[in-house]
C-alpha cells in the first residue's frame, strides 16, 4: 500500500524564508515526489498553532508519513514526533528535513539555497516512504546517582539530589571534600567568608543518610548507560582506617616530615606526611602521602613491605586507637562496585601553573603569586594567619601590583577564552588587600572590566570609588626584579603612556584551566570536551547541564569557568535533572538500535560469527549467542545487540561482512533510497 | 663536514668587529667544525633593507642563501645575530609567499636557497664543539662572573628563529660554564641596546645600554659576554659615552663569547682580537691562568 | 586629532590595504597595550605602538604614516614576541616605513634615521658590501649636525685596525646592483 506523505516546510520567521523560497519546495514537493499527497509551509512549525496544523493534517488528509522540513532534528525532532502522537501515528513516521543548520545559515544565493532545499526535501520523503513504526524500548532505572567532585558543585548536586531522597555516591579524589572553594578567604560581591558559607554544606554532606562519601577516591571505569550504570570506584590506599580513626590529630601532631610544601595552602605553608588537608576538613581523618612518609620511603628505597621498615612508626605508635589501631600501612588501593542510574560530573578546575609567563619570571620570583596563593595569603587560616606578607620575606608590601587577564585572553599562549572571575576576584582581591594594609597602594592592569552579574558592577567600582585601588588599562609585559623589588614594565593606553612600578609584590589574576586528566574523565565517560578540554553541554542554551552522553550531567567549572553562584546554579540544575530522570521506574528508550537478523532454520542468521562488529562497538552492546540444536549441541555462534547498551551509532552495521546487521530506522533499504533520490547534475 | 662561513659586513676583516670575525676563526681551527667563506657574498641587507624594502631586504639575504647551496653547504654560520635572523627570517618570507619566491628569484637570477641550514655561532658551538671544548680546555677563569648578553636578534621572533627561550636564554650561559668561568643570573639578557642606531639616534642607544650595564654590574659581573657585533660596539664602543652622559663609572669589559672560548684554549690575546676593544679587556685576559 | 569617517574618504581601506600588503591581521588586536609596555624606544615616541595599530585599524592613514614612531622602532621585536594575540607589531612598523617613503610621507623630524638607512643601501649598491668608511661618510654629509659625536671615537678606530679605507667591491657587485634595480619600489 502507497504511503500518503505530507511535507511541512518551515519558515523559521526569516532563518530560513530569507534564503529559502519556501512556497517553492512546498509545491514542487507536491507536484513531483512521489507519495506525497500534501504540502505546505507555515511560519513556525515548532510554534502551538504549527503543531496544531501539523495534527490537524495528519487527521484530515490521512497522512501515514511526514516529514517537517525545518532545523536540526536535534532541536526539535521529539517536538514534531510528539504532535504526531496524539494523532495515533507511529512517531517515527515523523521526519525532519534540516534546511536551516545545513542550508539557510550556511548560504547566501536564495536560489540555490532553495534548490539544495528542494533535494534535502526529496530524500527525506524518499526515506519517509520506507520508514516502518518502531516502537521504544523500555529498560529498568537504578534509583541511584553518582556523584563525581566533591568542591561546591558537587556538594551542592549531591545534598540536592540526596534530599530529594534518592540515595548519592560522591566520589573526591583528594583527601577531603571542599576544592577550589575552601581555599577562599571571602567571597565576592558580599564580601562573606567562605568557609563559614561553605563548611556546613561539608557537615551536611558528611552527615546526610542518603549520601554515601568516598574521599580520597577515583572513578576507574564507567559502563552501562542511562539507567544504569556501572561504576567502578578506586579507593587509594589512605593507610588510615577511617571506621576507627576519631581523626584525634595525635598522628600528624607527631610526624617529623613537618616540612612538605602544601598544595592547600598554594605551596605558600607546611604540612605533614600524615595529614589533614586543612582544619575543617571533612572527613577530619588523615591520611598518608606515602611519597614524603620516611617509613615508605625507606620500604621503597629498600624494597620491602611497608609493614616492615622500622625507620619511623611515631604515629602508629602514637594513635589511642586499641586493641586495634586506626594507622595501617599495609593498606593497597580497593575497587570498590557501585550501581547507578546518573551521573553528575563536577570535577572542577585547575588554576593556570604559575611557570608560563617567561615575562613575567617563569615563577622564579617568590613575590610574584596567583591569585589563589593570595586567597591563602588573605585567609585568617592560612599560612599568616590573614596578615598579608610577602613569601620571600615575610615583609608587608606596600606596593601590589594586580595583572588581569593571565593565562586568559591570550592565545599565543594557548588559551584564548576569558575566565569570567578573575574581573571580580581581582577588585575583591584589592579590597582584602587595602582592608589589612591601610596605607597600602593597589595597582591593577586590566584590559577589560567584565563584571556581569547581579552587583557586581557596583562591587568592582567600590574597590576604585571607595577603596581607592587604582585601575590602569594596559598589559604587562616584563616583570624583573632590582634589589629587594619587582620592576613592572606596563601602560595605560588610556592615556597612551608605559608605566613603570617599583612594587613590593605582584598578583597574577591566573586563568581558570580544566584539570590534568579532564580528558582522562570524559574518555571514561564517554562524553565530549571542547578545544579547551572543557566538557562540552548538549545545547549551549536549551541543554546546558547534560554532557552528549545520556544519563551523565555536568556541575560546575569542569564545563567551563563559573564563578560560585553560577555553579550551585548549574550544580542545582543537574541535580534537578537527575531527580527528573529517576522519578519513573522506567526509561523509554528511541528504538534506533542495531538488530542482527534471525532467520527460520536451517540459516538460523545470516551472521557469520566474524564479530568484528564487537571490536568496533564502543559501547560494549554486542554480545554472543548460541544457537543450540534441540539436544543442546551448539550449532552456530552469532552475535545479538544489547538493546539496552547499544546507542545507535551503527558501526556495527557498517562493519559488517554479511549484512546481518541493521540500524533501526536507518537501514540500508532507506539509506539508499535517500541518496538514490538526488539526481545528480 | 665542512660548513659554508658568512661573515658578514661588520666583522669581516678590517670592519668595525674585525675581531669577532678573528677569534671565531681562531676558535675553530682548534675545536672544529671546519668553516669556509661562501664565495662572493654580499650584504644582507641589515635593519636599513627590511626597514624601508621588503623585497629588496629578502632578495639580498636570499642571495647568499643561493651561493651557499650552489657551493653545496648543508648548513651555514653567520656568527652576526643580524645576518643569521635576516637570512633565517627571508628564507621563510620566500618559502611562505610564492609570489615573493618568483619576485625574488627574478631579482637574484637564481632560484632561491630553500634547504640550507642557517646557524648562529651559539649554535654551532653548542652543536659541534663542546665535547673538543672539554678535551682541549687548557685555563679556566674560576670566578670570572660573566653576564650573557644575548640582546634581541638571537632570540626573536622566537616561532621563526627556534633557538632559545627568549626571554631567559641558556645557550651562551652553558657555553660560560663549560669554559670554566660562572655565568651570573640577571634581568637583562634580551634586552634591546638600540642596535642600529648607534650613528643616528645615539641618544637612545645611550640610554638603553646604560640599562643593560647597570644591570650587569648590579648583578656583580665582571664582563659582559656578547654574540652581536652591534651589542658590542653599542656596549664597548660607546661605554665612555654612556659614562660621561650619566656621570658613572662601569668600566666592565665587553668580550665575544668566541674569544673567551679561545682565551680558555690557551690562544693568545692579540690574535683573538681582546686589543681591539675600546674597554680595556686586561682583567678578563689575566682572569684566565 | 579628530578623524573623520564618510564614505566618500572610505578610511577603513587603509587597514585593509596594510592586511594585503603584509599579511599581517591588523584587525586581530585588541589593543591591550603589552606592545607600548615593553617597548625599549617608547619614551621617545610621539604615538606608543598600540596607538599606531589603532590608527591603522581605524584607518588614520596620514597620522600613522607621519608618525616619528614608525621611525623609531629599533626592530627589536620585543613587542610580537610578547603580543597575546601574535600581532606582527614590529613587522607591521617596517611596512609602514615603506608606505611612507613611497608616499613622501616620511617624518622629517626623524631624518637621521632615514639618511642612514639611505646611505646603508648606497653603500651596498655600490659595492655589494658595507664599506664603513664610505658608509660613514656619505652619512655624515647628509647629516652634518651629527658629524661631531663620532669624532672621538673614528680615529680611535682607524687606529685599531677597525675602519678600511678601501671599499671591498664584490665580484657579483653588477649582480646585486640589478638586484636593486628590480627591487626598487613603485
Amino acid at each position: 500500500m502507497g504511503k500518503k506523505i505530507g511535507v511541512f516546510v518551515c519558515h523559521c520567521g526569516t532563518n530560513i524564508s530569507a534564503t529559502v523560497d519556501v512556497e517553492k519546495v512546498a509545491e514542487e514537493a507536491k507536484k513531483k515526489y512521489p507519495g506525497v499527497s500534501y504540502a505546505t509551509t507555515y511560519k513556525y512549525m515548532c510554534s502551538d498553532p504549527g503543531q496544531k496544523l501539523l495534527r490537524e493534517k495528519i487527521e484530515e488528509e490521512g497522512l501515514t508519513g511526514v516529514v517537517v522540513a525545518a532545523c536540526s532534528p536535534k532541536m526539535h525532532e521529539r517536538t514534531f514526533r510528539n504532535a504526531a502522537v496524539k494523532t495515533g501515528l507511529n512517531p517515527y513516521q515523523v521526519e525532519v528535513s534540516n534546511i536551516r543548520e545545513q542550508c539557510s545559515w550556511v548560504h547566501h544565493d536564495k536560489a540555490l539555497g532553495t534548490e539544495k532545499s528542494i533535494d534535502l526535501v526529496r530524500m527525506m520523503t524518499e526515506k519517509a516512504r520506507k520508514d516502518r513504526s518502531l516502537d521504544s524500548i523500555k529498560v529498568p532505572v537504578t534509583k541511584r546517582a553518582l556523584v563525581i567532585g566533591g568542591g561546591i558543585a558537587g556538594i551542592q548536586a549531591a545534598l540536592d539530589i540526596a534530599d530529594g531522597g534518592i540515595e548519592v555516591i560522591l566520589v573526591e579524589k583528594d583527601a577531603s571534600i571542599g576544592g577550589h572553594m575552601a581555599q577562599l578567604s571571602e567571597t565576592f560581591p558580599t564580601l562573606d567568608c567562605s568557609q563559614c558559607i561553605l563548611t556546613p554544606r561539608m557537615v551536611e554532606v558528611a552527615q546526610h543518610e542518603n549520601i554515601k562519601l568516598y574521599t580520597w577516591s577515583e572513578i576507574e571505569s564507567v559502563g552501562g548507560y542511562i539507567g544504569n550504570f556501572d561504576v567502578k570506584i578506586r579507593k587509594k590506599a589512605r593507610s588510615v582506617d577511617l571506621d576507627l580513626c576519631t581523626g584525634c590529630s595525635s598522628c600528624w601532631q607527631v610526624c617529623p616530615s613537618k616540612k612538605i610544601k602544601s598544595d592547600f595552602e598554594m605551596n605558600l605553608g607546611n604540612r605533614t606526611a600524615i595529614y589533614i588537608p586543612f582544619p575543617q576538613a571533612i572527613p577530619s581523618k588523615p591520611v598518608i602521602d606515602r611519597e614524603h612518609c620516611l617509613l615508605f620511603r625507606d620500604a621503597r628505597k629498600k624494597g620491602i613491605p611497608p609493614a616492615e621498615s622500622k625507620v619511623c612508626r611515631k604515629c602508629y605508635d602514637v594513635c589511642p586507637i586499641a586493641p586495634v589501631k586506626a594507622i595501617d600501612y599495609s593498606h593497597e588501593d580497593e575497587i570498590v562496585e557501585e550501581k547507578v542510574g546518573a551521573i553528575v560530573v563536577a570535577t572542577g578546575y585547575q588554576e593556570l601553573k604559575n611557570n608560563l609567563y617567561g615575562e613575567y619570571g617563569k615563577g622564579k620570583y617568590a613575590d610574584v603569586i596567583t591569585g589563589l596563593q593570595f586567597e591563602r595569603l588573605a585567609s585568617a587560616s592560612g599560612p599568616t594567619e590573614g596578615l598579608i606578607k610577602r613569601p620571600s620575606d615575610g615583609k608587608e608590601p606596600e606596593i601590589v601590583v594586580f595583572i588581569q587577564c593571565v593565562g586568559s585572553r591570550d592565545p599565543a599562549k594557548g588559551c584564548s577564552y576569558c575566565s569570567k572571575t578573575c574581573c571580580m576576584y581581582t577588585a575583591k582581591h584589592t579590597m582584602l588587600y587595602k582592608h589589612k594594609v591601610h596605607h597600602g597602594h593597589a595597582f591593577v592592569f586590566y584590559i577589560d572590566i567584565r563584571c556581569g552579574g547581579k552587583n557586581y558592577e557596583e562591587f568592582s567600582l567600590r574597590a576604585i570609588e571607595e577603596e581607592g585601588a587604582t585601575y590602569l588599562r594596559g598589559r604587562v609585559s616584563r616583570i624583573y626584579k632590582k634589589g629587594d623589588k619587582l620592576i613592572v614594565l606596563g601602560a595605560d593606553t588610556l592615556t597612551g603612556s608605559q608605566v613603570e612600578i617599583e612594587a613590593d609584590m605582584v598578583v597574577l589574576a591566573s586563568a581558570m584551566k580544566a584539570q590534568d586528566d579532564a580528558e582522562d574523565v570524559a574518555r571514561k565517560l564517554s562524553i565530549q570536551y571542547d578545544k579547551d578540554r572543557f566538557f562540552s553541554e548538549l545545547h549551549p542554551k536549551l541543554r546546558p547541564v547534560e554532557s552528549s552522553n545520556a544519563g551523565i550531567f555536568l556541575a560546575g567549572a569542569c564545563q567551563g569557568p563559573k564563578d560560585i553562584p553560577e555553579t550551585v546554579a548549574q550544580a542545582s540544575g543537574a541535580a534537578s535533572k537527575v531527580q527528573a530522570l529517576l522519578s519513573s521506574d522506567e526509561l523509554e528508550r528511541e528504538p534506533v538500535v542495531a538488530r542482527v537478523d534471525r532467520l527460520p532454520p536451517p540459516l538460523f542468521s545470516t551472521c557469520i560469527g566474524c564479530f568484528y562488529c564487537q571490536r568496533v562497538c564502543p559501547y560494549g552492546a554486542i554480545e554472543q549467542e548460541d544457537i543450540k540444536a534441540r539436544d543442546g549441541s551448539v550449532i552456530k555462534t552469532v552475535a545479538r545487540v544489547n538493546v539496552g547498551l547499544c546507542q545507535g551509532c551503527g558501526l556495527c552495521a557498517a562493519t559488517c561482512r554479511s549484512k546481518s546487521v541493521e540500524l533501526e530506522g536507518f537501514n540500508d533499504e532507506q539509506v539508499f533510497a535517500e541518496i538514490n533520490s538526488v539526481e545528480f547534475n | 663536514m665542512k660548513i659554508g662561513y658568512y661573515p658578514g659586513c661588520a666583522i669581516t676583516r678590517g670592519s668595525s668587529s674585525e675581531e669577532y670575525g678573528m677569534s671565531v676563526m681562531k676558535v675553530s681551527q682548534v675545536v672544529g667544525p671546519v668553516i669556509e667563506e661562501i664565495p662572493d657574498w654580499n650584504c644582507c641587507g641589515a635593519s636599513s633593507a627590511h626597514a624601508t624594502n621588503h623585497k629588496l631586504s629578502t632578495a639580498l639575504s636570499v642571495r647568499n642563501l643561493s651561493l651557499a647551496e650552489k657551493y653545496e653547504y648543508k648548513e651555514i654560520l653567520a656568527p652576526c645575530p643580524m645576518c643569521s635572523q635576516r637570512l633565517i627570517i627571508s628564507q621563510k618570507d620566500v618559502q611562505d609567499d610564492e609570489a615573493l619566491r618568483k619576485e625574488v628569484e627574478d631579482a637574484i637570477e637564481m632560484p632561491c636557497g630553500s634547504s640550507v641550514k642557517v646557524s648562529n655561532y651559539l649554535e654551532i658551538i653548542k652543536n659541534y664543539c663542546m665535547d673538543e671544548i672539554a678535551q682541549k680546555i687548557k685555563k679556566s677563569a674560576k670566578g670570572l662572573k660573566v653576564a650573557c648578553y644575548y640582546g634581541c636578534l638571537l632570540v626573536r621572533p622566537p616561532k621563526v628563529l627556534k633557538f632559545d627561550d627568549p626571554e631567559d636564554p641558556q645557550s651562551m650561559d652553558e657555553i660560560v660554564k663549560a669554559i670554566g668561568a660562572q655565568p651570573v643570573d640577571w634581568e637583562f639578557k634580551t634586552n634591546c641596546c638600540g642596535g642600529g642606531f648607534t650613528l643616528s639616534r645615539t641618544d637612545v642607544v645611550v640610554k638603553l645600554t646604560n640599562d643593560i650595564l647597570e644591570g650587569a654590574v648590579e648583578a656583580g659581573a665582571d664582563a659582559i659576554a656578547v654574540a652581536c657585533p652591534m651589542c658590542h660596539a653599542n656596549l664597548d664602543m660607546r661605554q665612555k659615552k654612556i659614562e660621561k652622559e650619566y656621570k658613572r663609572k662601569f668600566n666592565i669589559p665587553i668580550v665575544y663569547i668566541s674569544e673567551l672560548i679561545g682565551l680558555s684554549l690557551g690562544l693568545g690575546s692579540i690574535g683573538l682580537g681582546l686589543d681591539k676593544h675600546f674597554v680595556d679587556t686586561k682583567s678578563v685576559v689575566n682572569a684566565y691562568s | 586629532m579628530k578623524i573623520k569617517i564618510n564614505l566618500s574618504e572610505r578610511s577603513s581601506d587603509f587597514a585593509k590595504e596594510v592586511e594585503k600588503r603584509s599579511g599581517i591581521k591588523v584587525k586581530e588586536c585588541y589593543q591591550c597595550g603589552k606592545c607600548t609596555a615593553g617597548c625599549p624606544v617608547a619614551y621617545e615616541m610621539d604615538y606608543m605602538p598600540n596607538q599606531i595599530i589603532r590608527l591603522v585599524q581605524i584607518g588614520a592613514r596620514r597620522e600613522a604614516l607621519t608618525s616619528r614612531t614608525i621611525w623609531l622602532c629599533a626592530s627589536c621585536i620585543t613587542c610580537s614576541t610578547r603580543c597575546p594575540k601574535e600581532v606582527k607589531i614590529a613587522e607591521l612598523m617596517d611596512v609602514l616605513r615603506e608606505m611612507a617613503l613611497e608616499e613622501n610621507l616620511a617624518n622629517p623630524l626623524e631624518k637621521n634615521i632615514t639618511a642612514f638607512h639611505e646611505s646603508f643601501l648606497n653603500s651596498v649598491k655600490k659595492h655589494g658590501r658595507i664599506s664603513e668608511v664610505w658608509m660613514l661618510n656619505e652619512y655624515k654629509m647628509k647629516r652634518p649636525k651629527t658629524a661631531l659625536q663620532d669624532l672621538v671615537v673614528a680615529p680611535q678606530m682607524i687606529g685599531k685596525g677597525k675602519l678600511s679605507f678601501l671599499p671591498h667591491n664584490i665580484k657579483g657587485k653588477d649582480a646585486i646592483s640589478r638586484i636593486f634595480k628590480k627591487c626598487k619600489p613603485k
